[in-house]
């Protein structure tokens, strides 16, 4: 494409146009801001922010609505994990049983390292049980490497319960949503 | 007052000499504190944001109403800037020139604070002329001194011995020097007007024709002060795009150029010495606009209210107020050159120094033939 450029007139060349246009916008700016007190800015600590629906915020495990585990100790995310933030040590064979029907068995430990975490999403995508969620958390601290381990505990005490064992429905829909274009929301 | 009284007039003008520097130099080093904070309040709201809205001080913070709208102006980040400047690491690079490395910063401070000796920044206070030297050829001395200014730029640039201060000090050399030229250019007109090289003469004509920018009130119109208007417009514009230039503002901020340049002449600084170039320039930004005040604007005179002559015997407030007038103007300025920064882009180099040598400089010389000739004719 070729972009016409006009020659300046001789008063655009007196860069009165422009002043007085760039005089219009900073004054229309000044004056708003300062009577509206609408600023864009966020008062980020003060204020909590607004993270939007589909931000992939922290892994964390979720309960079903016994409050059972719903992670199988599968251990497809940690194979996936592509920064090994992952790791599970699987109950066994003389190890605790699931605390719910339909499961053999659950993790006996479960650890995220949020340090080499990328919350690239992956986990949630493999999981067949639908047990791991990248939730909106994004301001993870601590004042110890060994704090940024979280641990089973830590990871269902923070992922919460996921309403309703519908394993497979969600998949399903997900992929039929995916045959259809545009894809819905 | 007696012991005043049995001093000798040298003793007295010693003294009250050291008195008006002290009493300038305090307000003017806080006002260039607060001008910093301004500009970062004026370029948030000009951005749609808050500023600086964190710094609380434990007790008073705890008062009321008071405490939480001063930190929510940012009353206190000055204090902090302060402070934090001079507990920062003074690092010095190894590879830095050092003599000049460390001789530049002072040198581009100490011209910015000389030049403010000679404004008459106020009417008078009881005997005493509200200027600290009251010198005949006030704005040679000024110009003189203004070009100092650049040194300190380009030896911060030699000094700092690597490639972006280097740039930004050539940059700044090229640029001050061009705009120099038309600064000086864009006053004779005034002088042609006016007759007088002593700033509180020309603020005493102005207050009897009117204000050089725009010369109609004062003296009522005549065919000469109608004639006068346009070229005391042009000088005035030509004056006012040169101090811009002259004190490294944007649009003509080529010696930082942050987005080209890292921040110019002064990236290899650090801590309280990058804070004497800071200081140099907002002082540099505070003289271009008491010299535009004086030599244009009519120093510390307004045309009504009695306010355009010196106060009588023992009106100490209309002395005061007078004062107030011209930091009023002062800071109006400031504000101007505030509000330009986030309105023009930075010129290209190139354009910049044709603007300054193709477009000023002639206009400045058809302007002072333009006055000359108007002079020349209406026959004063």
């Amino acid at each position: 494409m070729i972009v016409k450029r006009n020659e300046l007139t001789w008063f655009e060349r007196l860069y009165l146009p422009a002043l007085i246009g760039g005089l219009k916008v900073t004054t229309r700016h000044f004056l708003n801001t300062l009577t509206t007190k609408t600023p864009v800015t966020q008062q980020y600590p003060e204020e909590p922010t607004r993270v939007l629906p589909g931000y992939r915020g922290a892994p964390y495990l979720v309960r079903d609505q016994d409050g059972a585990t719903k992670c199988v100790s599968c251990q497809l995310c940690e194979f996936v994990c592509p920064p090994k933030a992952i790791r599970i040590t699987p109950p066994g064979p003389t190890g605790q049983p699931a605390d719910r029907t339909n499961a053999e068995k659950m993790p006996e430990e479960f650890e995220i390292n949020m340090l080499r975490c990328i919350f690239c999403g992956l986990c949630q995508e493999v999981c067949p049980e639908e047990a791991i969620f990248l939730k909106s958390d994004f301001s993870l601290t601590g004042l110890a490497r060994s704090e940024m381990i979280y641990d089973k505990e830590k990871l269902l005490a923070l992922g919460g319960t996921h309403p309703g064992i519908q394993k497979w429905k969600h998949k399903l829909d997900e992929a039929k949503e995916q045959e259809t274009f545009p894809v819905k929301a | 007052m007696a012991w005043l009284d049995s001093l000798s007039p040298q003793t007295q003008f010693v003294f009250f000499t050291l008195l008006k520097i002290a009493c300038v130099l305090g307000p003017l080093l806080t006002l260039v504190a607060y001008a910093v904070l301004a500009e970062r309040k004026v370029s948030a709201l000009i951005q749609d944001r808050v500023g600086p809205n964190r710094v609380n001080l434990p007790l008073i913070g705890s008062i009321p109403v008071i405490g939480p709208f001063l930190t929510k102006l940012g009353f206190w980040h000055p204090l902090v800037d302060g402070v934090k400047s001079f507990i920062k690491e003074d690092f010095t690079p190894a590879h830095v020139r050092k003599i000049y490395f460390w001789l530049a910063p002072a040198i581009a401070l100490v011209p910015a604070f000389l030049v403010v000796a000679v404004i008459p920044f106020g009417s008078t206070l009881g005997a005493q002329k509200m200027v600290i030297a009251d010198l005949n050829v006030g704005i040679l001395y000024t110009f003189g001194i203004v070009s100092l200014g650049v040194y300190g730029i380009v030896l911060a640039g030699y000094a700092a011995n690597s490639k972006f201060p280097f740039l930004g000090g050539i940059r700044a050399s090229a640029q001050m020097i061009s705009y120099e030229i038309a600064m000086g250019m864009s006053v004779i007109p005034v002088f042609l007007v006016v007759g007088d090289l002593n700033l509180g003469k020309i603020i005493e004509h102005q207050a009897q024709n009117g204000w050089n920018a725009f010369p109609v009130f004062g003296g009522g119109f005549s065919a000469q002060s109608l004639l006068l208007i346009p070229c005391g417009v042009i000088s005035f514009v030509i004056f006012f795009i040169s101090a811009l230039a002259e004190t490294n503002r944007l649009p003509f901020d080529m010696a930082e150029s942050e987005s080209e340049l890292v921040s110019g002449y002064h990236t290899e600084y650090s801590s309280m010495k990058f804070g004497m170039f800071f200081i140099g320039e907002y002082a540099n930004m505070f003289a271009g606009a008491a010299m535009m005040t004086t030599l244009f604007l009519g120093g510390w005179t307004l045309p009504f209210l009695g306010l355009d002559v010196p106060p009588a015997d023992g009106e100490w407030f209309k002395g005061l107020l007078h004062i107030g007038i011209f930091m009023g103007k002062m800071l109006a300025f400031m504000f101007i050159f505030m509000w330009i920064r986030w309105m023009l882009p930075r010129f290209r180099y190139d354009q910049l120094m044709d603007l300054g040598w193709r477009r000023m400089i002639p206009l400045a010389l058809a302007n002072i033939i333009l006055t000359a000739a108007v002079l020349a004719l209406t026959n004063r």
